[in-house]
């Protein structure tokens, strides 16, 4: 089980929450139950998201897997200049 | 196939050296290719009519006469842009930016365009266009458009259920800053704003675009993303990706500017009218009126500290303007905001807002400088109101490996506390000011990033190299990635050339932003290489009739290991390359990778200034960069990019400025009227390049590009603040608003 924090406009669509709880293995496993939990998460993870796992960011590696205890932050995809 | 991308501390033997640059005899003799530099047999001049109203209703367009002058091959209207975006509002946005639909949203706001046998008779054409518009309520200023009676720039934008020019509210933080304002012994309260700025890249925005009747098309276009542009002009066009072929010029400049389509769309649109090649190239005025500038902006900052230089709690409220696009640039002014510091209680909410002038773009770590002048403006306040030496207090609120960042992630190994004890002992901190001359410093914050990258590297018969990248070179990558490649094959610099590639010829790659090329085309970079030293180890093997575990790679040579292979003398990379043919073809490398695990940057800047009290006017004396480059892999150009990034921010906050009249229109879109900073207004800027390893980069690298815009804007601010006796809230600080400050300080006696 990960906590998960939320961060940004991203807390509006899973109902103002700072932290959920998700079990959940890999990244492509977070997102997927994210939205099943709370479907207007959709249009952000369409838009791209990042996930922070113990404090590295992944913007689009879905396939890496969250270790048990792990630190997760689910943040807005940035831009850069 | 995944690698391991964590720091190993290797010891580089040329990692760290300064050689030539590859593309600078092309540059210094003209001979380089940009944008413009492009031409093609039968090509169009195209020329866009543009708005002249800040918020506008098209109710017609005549193009009829246009259509008949002589030399006029092609007219375009929103007419010929059909939306194809499927509801992807995003795309949508893009394509109403190329070309106004039903309204225009700004100044400068792209009405028409017109192909033409040259550019006379396309500026011609523009005067025949009659556009008639209803003119309607506009809105510029930040402020303004959040009140309840502002002008409602989009009608879809919704907020509290009512229409509303607030896109996004965003917030981040931690604990509770209630609690912890009320265990301040300090607090203070302060409000800022920062005016809209120009990333003001000399190249203008150029294209050259052929769409042939067979629906094939390419692009020669000056940008950061090539990659990123095929993708939306094919998706805007209804074009297949493999059949839009991207090149990128030689960019001159572009700091975040030419992260976005302008333009192409249209160009591309008039070549497919008429089957003839197209040019495009935007004119000063249309740079700064109709292609991205920085957002402006306004921000309260509350700060509550301890007497023993304690911060216990922190917030702060950003409204950035976004133009007349929904965009994220409130949002990440709200996550850089407090990212130097160590806090227990903190909070920052931003508002992303509409407003009728041009679509904000990226402009170098975009949001954060804003942020950071009032923050680090505060930060001197509450320093002097404690009684503390600001460089102290800096340092005992610093975040550290292990802190919780405002915007959520725990920090690993970080460069701030290093970049402040850095300050700290520099020589400029213990230099002495004259008369009428102040001193200041400041912090900055870059996330920095990475993202889909792609690289190959190929093995000629005499053993020179091609190694083909697919970000572009904004800032000196194919230097820094021939040093790589240097380093890994184990030969000299100047074996290897490093070319971009067009998008036909090597796999995606993400847009040159974030600071991310050095750091993740190094990476596949680096990959890419030992996929050939494999292959080269398996020719050797071959060679010799052994096994390949028995050989290694070393010092450029296969060395086949073992008392029995004693008798086998190294094989050279280019004795291996010239025997090709015969063991097995080809010899290349080849890498793809999500580089993730960018690590975030920090920086510490100094500087003197000398405020002349009669005008105002403010001469910036000495200045001083300090950052955390993680592994500098060419140190001239990561001392280029600390210099730059200063630079500009100079003259983002002493002079440089939009200026909207009351009808909306800008008033100074030209360089003569927007006053950037030159050779003769600025010191030599010092730099002290600190490495702090990434650990998740093989080479401990970090972006470098960006953070140095970060610190600038505060760091004068407080030395102008200490010069001028005034504590200056409003950037530009130009000599009239220094001047009007210094005299009301002396009216209050």
């Amino acid at each position: 089980m990960a906590e998960v924090g939320l961060s940004g406009s991203l807390r509006d669509d899973a109902d103002g929450a700072a932290s959920i709880q998700i079990e959940a293995a890999t990244i492509r496993e977070l997102l997927r139950k994210l939205v099943e939990r709370y479907p207007r998460m959709q249009s952000h993870i369409a838009e791209g998201v990042a996930v922070s796992i113990d404090g590295k960011i992944f913007r689009d590696n879905r396939e890496e897997s969250i270790p048990e205890g792990s630190e997760v932050f689910l943040l807005p995809r940035i831009q850069g200049g | 196939m995944a690698h391991d991308t964590s720091f190993t501390n290797q010891e580089f033997k040329i990692i760290g050296t300064r050689p030539e640059r590859p593309d600078g005899v092309d540059k210094v003799t003209g001979r380089a290719r940009y944008g413009a530099d492009a031409s093609a047999p039968g090509q169009l001049i195209a020329r866009i009519l543009r708005s002249p109203h800040a918020h506008a209703t098209i109710r017609k367009i005549d193009t009829s006469k246009a259509e008949k002058l002589k030399g006029v091959k092609a007219v375009l209207t929103s007419k010929d842009l059909p939306d194809l975006t499927n509801g992807n509002q995003g795309n949508f946005d893009i394509l109403e930016n190329c070309m106004a639909r039903d309204r225009a949203l700004y100044d400068g706001h792209a009405v028409a365009a017109v192909a033409a046998i040259d550019e006379d008779t396309a500026k011609k054409a523009l005067k025949l266009i009659k556009v008639d518009y209803k003119i309607l309520p506009h809105v510029t200023d930040v402020d303004l458009a959040m009140q309840d009676d502002a002008p409602i720039v989009q009608p879809r934008i919704r907020h509290n259920d009512a229409p509303s020019n607030i896109a996004q509210v965003s917030e981040f933080g931690h604990g509770d800053v209630d609690e912890g304002f009320e265990k301040a012994d300090v607090i203070i309260e302060k409000s800022y704003k920062t005016e809209q700025t120009h990333q003001g890249y000399i190249e203008p925005h150029a294209c050259l675009a052929t769409v042939g009747p067979d629906g094939q098309g390419e692009l020669w276009v000056t940008t950061q993303g090539h990659y990123t542009f095929r993708n939306i002009c094919a998706s805007l066009l209804g074009m297949e990706l493999a059949k839009l072929k991207v090149t990128s010029s030689e960019i001159g400049g572009g700091f975040g500017g030419k992260t976005h389509v302008w333009m192409e769309p249209v160009a591309l649109a008039l070549s497919r009218k008429v089957n003839r090649p197209v040019k495009l190239v935007m004119s000063r005025n249309e740079v700064f009126r109709a292609s991205g500038p920085t957002c402006s902006t306004s921000v309260d900052v509350k700060i509550g500290a301890k007497k023993n230089g304690t911060i216990t709690a922190a917030s702060a409220t950003l409204r950035y303007q976004d133009g007349p696009f929904p965009a994220i640039w409130g949002m990440l002014g709200a996550m850089t905001s407090w990212a130097c510091y160590d806090l227990k209680n903190v909070k920052s909410k931003a508002y992303d807002v509409l407003v009728n002038r041009p679509k904000v773009a990226a402009y170098r770590a975009p949001s954060a400088p804003m942020a950071a002048f009032a923050v680090e403006s505060t930060i001197d306040l509450v320093a002097a109101e404690i009684g503390m030496d600001p460089v102290e207090f800096r340092i005992k609120n610093a975040a550290k490996k292990g802190t919780r960042a405002s915007y959520g992630p725990t920090y690993g190994p970080i460069g701030i506390g290093p970049t402040l004890q850095a300050v700290k002992k520099h020589p400029h901190m213990r230099a002495k000011l004259g008369p009428n001359q102040g001193r200041g410093m400041a912090c900055g914050f870059w996330f920095n990033f990475g993202g889909q990258t792609c690289t190959d590297l190929n093995i000629g018969v005499d053993g020179t190299i091609n190694l083909t990248i697919g970000t572009v070179d904004v800032g000196g990558s194919r230097a820094s990635m021939s040093l790589i490649a240097a380093e890994e094959l184990g030969i000299p610099y100047d074996q290897i050339k490093c070319n971009v590639a067009d998008t036909s010829s090597l796999g995606h790659n993400d847009t040159t932003e974030g600071s991310r090329g050095t750091f993740s085309s190094g990476m596949a970079t680096i990959f890419a290489a030992r996929d050939a030293i494999k292959v080269m180890c398996e020719r050797a093997a071959k060679e010799w009739e052994i096994d390949v575990k028995d050989v290694e790679w070393k010092d450029g040579s296969a060395v086949a290991k073992g008392v029995r292979n004693s008798n086998l003398a190294p094989m050279t990379l280019k004795e291996i390359a010239a025997k090709s043919g015969a063991t097995g073809g080809p010899i290349a490398g080849h890498n793809e990778v999500v580089a993730d695990g960018a690590g975030v940057s920090f920086a510490s800047h100094i500087c003197d200034v000398e405020v002349d009290p009669e005008t105002g006017g403010t001469k910036v004396i000495r200045y001083t960069v300090i950052q955390d480059a993680g592994k500098a892999i060419h140190p001239d150009y990561v001392e280029g990019q600390f210099q730059g990034g200063a630079a500009q921010g100079i003259g983002w906050a002493l002079n440089e400025e939009y200026v909207y009249g009351e009808d909306g229109r800008l008033q100074n879109p030209s360089f003569l009227d927007y006053r950037m900073p030159v050779c003769s207004d600025l010191p030599s800027i010092d730099t002290e390049i600190l490495e702090i390893p990434n650990p998740d980069h093989p080479y401990g690298i970090r972006g470098v590009g960006e953070t140095s815009i970060v610190p600038p804007l505060a760091a004068v601010g407080n030395a102008v603040s200490m010069a001028a006796g005034v504590r200056m809230n409003h950037v530009p600080m130009s000599p009239p608003r220094i001047l009007k400050a210094i005299k009301e300080k002396q009216a209050q006696g």
